[in-house]
């Protein structure tokens, strides 16, 4: 390595550090892919805008007291395109993920809100088979529905179905918030597995494999993990959009540390690799929806997988890496192969429409 | 995973590692280039720098098949997807490579109809299911993908599918390996060949590579373990002072090629004069386009292209890259002008360009990425 790379390398670290630019005169299917162009665009229009302490920490929910109760709020968009695939539908996926969103707060989920955006068309029987997903995640979540909206448009004006859902839930235990170089990284389960799954059901592809998707409440599993090991989880997101690579390069930002994590150590189910490996995508950056990641203290790494594991949505969690101090802000991959890479955010989107 | 992971196992590298640094001379510094993307990509995906010794460097080629389109096509597909009849269907690697007035995303996001593709046969699916659109596949790459090609507008003029074409610009990977063989500022040691092109056009083609210019080439497999053989077998050539033509991807590549592939490319297409290759500039005999019998089916005589030549951003130096005169880092923009999100050159596009791929995924000194993964 010679000096004069150090400095070249100095200055791209630099320039990686300005403040975000939004360089684009309309908005591209990018903006939305969860990974560079979304931060961008958050920080350039929406932080821009609505600014505040609260949105500033652009945590998966909001967290405030009012008299005296600790409360987490939250709202999420649903324009999963199938609306039905294995394992799932937008109706549960809607449920899910504001429920997790709540839960990776350390929140208990209470109430929520359900705005349906419906196409003119759009068969009431594909509706009901909707709605009914959404009482059952909320059953299985042990919330309720309690307030929504209906809006129309005319065909063509959307696809079918789009749903909004906010949640409000009350913080019992939230995680500390700080990563800590020796931290552990956990995941609670094999990952990618509803983003493949949802490209396999577009039947674009003709590949096919015995897969569903991931959708699941994580709010009881994330609950118990807070019992089991108060005071030493750190953080914890759910890896959704981007995947568990794009949660991993927030925590490493946010903790200005480095997160080193193991190829052979992450679960990844062999027909979700084979699938990613023949369409030259990463499963690192494929959506889950019923996965989280999580930073736990040195010490608590082994009572937390105990009891992720013992519950059946964590039954295949594993401890993917390690919080490091230097390079700040980066995730490093150690490959099966025995080399290291970069994993960065990722650029571009592989693949919209995916919740 | 079955015939994966047998390619990719860390103990046999390391064995194999340990006989490359024995085969290397004390003080000998070794450059070889690996002319394809796909190899670039693997060198990065996997670190497998980590297992080269201090005197051996490989030197990224021309072979990405999205870092050598020039400006100007990417405005004259986007000067056809602008057509309100004309859905443009395209590999995904394209969206972002800039034109000279933006990007395939760009257009897209303006109003053009470009959807995205794994193979032409999916182009001529939607040119089938919409016969009241004009259907143009872009149609890019070396010897890999061209027959794919070939063998969908066989197909489309078969089945009399008259709104179906292709914008041609595949190109051919030997005048560019022999540019950059007559370019005075290289030195090289010997070549990583382009497995998949091999599969295709066959080991014997390279042989003026070996006889005329004096360098060992091995044609390589696209896994860690393919290319780590291969550097072994490169040395091993130059230990014993010679300079042939080797298949290290005999499971895939059979040495005459793929017969039949090549006479569909032969049928549908022939060779332009010239075209110029981004950073390259104008390269005799180096690409494809549309036989007269095909006319048809060739978006470029179906359509009125501008054809305009547009100059490559000053400060980028893609070319130098792409022969392999600059490491990525060294190019004055790297990494701060030019970055995956804002491309200013072709190489910080594709996974499989050299620059995006060290920016993704080598970005740090060895050291400090030792330190952090010890």
């Amino acid at each position: 390595m010679t000096i004069r790379e150090e400095q070249v390398l100095e200055r791209i670290s630099r320039a990686r550090n300005r403040k975000a630019r939004l360089r684009e005169d309309a908005i591209t299917l990018a903006h939305g892919s969860g990974g560079k162009a979304t931060h961008t665009l958050i920080e350039a229009v929406f932080r821009e805008a609505f600014g505040n302490p609260l949105l500033d920490r652009l945590d998966d929910s909001a967290r405030f007291t009012v008299n005296g109760a600790d409360l987490a709020f939250t709202t999420d968009s649903y324009v999963v395109s199938p609306l039905f695939f294995p394992g799932g539908d937008i109706g549960d996926l809607a449920v899910n993920g504001t429920v997790n969103d709540l839960a990776v707060s350390g929140a208990i989920p209470l109430h929520l809100s359900a705005g349906f955006i419906l196409e003119e068309g759009f068969p009431v029987a594909d509706l009901r088979r909707i709605t009914e997903s959404m009482q059952r995640a909320a059953d299985a979540a042990g919330v309720d529905i309690v307030t929504g909206d209906t809006k129309v448009v005319e065909r063509g004006k959307a696809d079918g179905c789009y749903i909004n859902t906010a949640g409000v839930g009350v913080v019992q235990s939230p995680p500390t918030g700080e990563v800590r170089p020796g931290d552990a990284v956990l995941v609670t389960g094999p990952i990618g597995e509803h983003g493949v799954t949802i490209m396999l059901a577009r039947g674009e592809l003709d590949i096919e494999a015995d897969l569903v998707s991931d959708t699941a409440p994580l709010n009881c599993l994330l609950a118990d993990l807070m019992c089991s090991c108060p005071g030493a989880v750190r953080r914890m997101r759910d890896a959704t959009r981007g995947g568990v690579a794009t949660v991993l390069n927030e925590l490493a930002a946010d903790a200005g540390a480095a997160v080193v994590v193991e190829e052979d150590a992450i679960p990844v189910r062999p027909a979700v690799r084979g699938a990613c490996e023949l369409l030259g995508i990463d499963p690192m950056y494929v959506a889950c929806e019923g996965r989280a990641v999580v930073v736990v203290a040195p010490e608590a790494s082994e009572a937390a997988l105990a009891s992720l594991r013992s519950h059946p949505l964590g039954a295949e969690s594993a401890v993917i890496g390690r919080v490091k101090d230097d390079p700040p802000g980066t995730v490093l991959l150690k490959t099966a192969f025995g080399g290291t890479r970069i994993v960065d955010l990722l650029v571009g989107d592989p693949l919209p429409r995916i919740c | 995973m079955r015939f994966v992971d047998e390619y990719r196992d860390a103990e046999r590298a390391r064995a194999l590692a340990a006989s490359i640094a024995s085969m290397c001379e004390p003080g000998r510094h070794y450059k070889f280039m690996e002319v394809c993307g796909g190899h670039t990509h693997t060198i990065y995906k996997h670190g497998l720098e980590d297992y080269l010794p201090e005197g051996v460097s490989l030197v990224h080629g021309p072979g990405c098949p999205v870092c050598v389109i020039p400006m100007g096509r990417v405005d004259d597909a986007i000067h056809i997807a602008s057509k309100p009849d004309v859905i443009l269907a395209t590999f995904g690697d394209m969206m972002r490579v800039p034109g000279g007035s933006g990007s395939f995303f760009d257009a897209k996001a303006a109003g053009a109809d470009i959807r995205m593709v794994y193979s032409p046969l999916d182009a001529l699916k939607i040119a089938e299911r919409n016969p009241s659109r004009r259907v143009v596949f872009m149609g890019i790459g070396f010897e890999t993908t061209a027959p794919s090609t070939a063998m969908t507008v066989l197909r489309a003029a078969a089945a009399g599918v008259e709104n179906f074409s292709v914008f041609c610009n595949h190109v051919t990977i030997l005048p560019a390996i022999k540019a950059i063989l007559d370019s005075p500022d290289l030195r090289l040691d010997g070549f990583l060949g382009p497995g998949h092109v091999s599969t295709v056009i066959g080991c014997g083609p390279y042989s003026f590579i070996t006889d005329d210019y004096g360098k060992p080439l091995v044609v390589a497999g696209f896994e860690p373990l393919d290319l780590l053989q291969s550097v072994h077998m490169l040395l091993a050539q130059l230990a014993s002072g010679r300079s042939e033509v080797e298949n290290q991807y005999g499971r895939v590549v059979p040495w005459e090629g793929n017969p039949k592939a090549l006479e569909v490319i032969a049928r549908t297409m022939e060779l332009r004069p010239y075209f110029e290759w981004r950073g390259l500039g104008f390269i005799s005999h180096s690409a494809l386009r549309m036989r007269d019998e095909y006319a048809a089916f060739d978006a470029e005589r179906i359509f009125e292209i501008p054809g305009g030549r547009v100059a490559d951003p000053k400060a980028c130096q893609c070319g130098e890259v792409l022969k392999g005169v600059l490491k990525p880092w060294e190019c004055k923009v790297f990494g701060t002008a030019c970055t995956p999100e804002t491309p200013i050159g072709t190489c910080m596009v594709s996974s499989e360009g050299a620059c995006a791929a060290y920016y993704n995924f080598g970005r740090f000194t060895r050291e400090r990425v030792k330190e952090a993964t010890r």
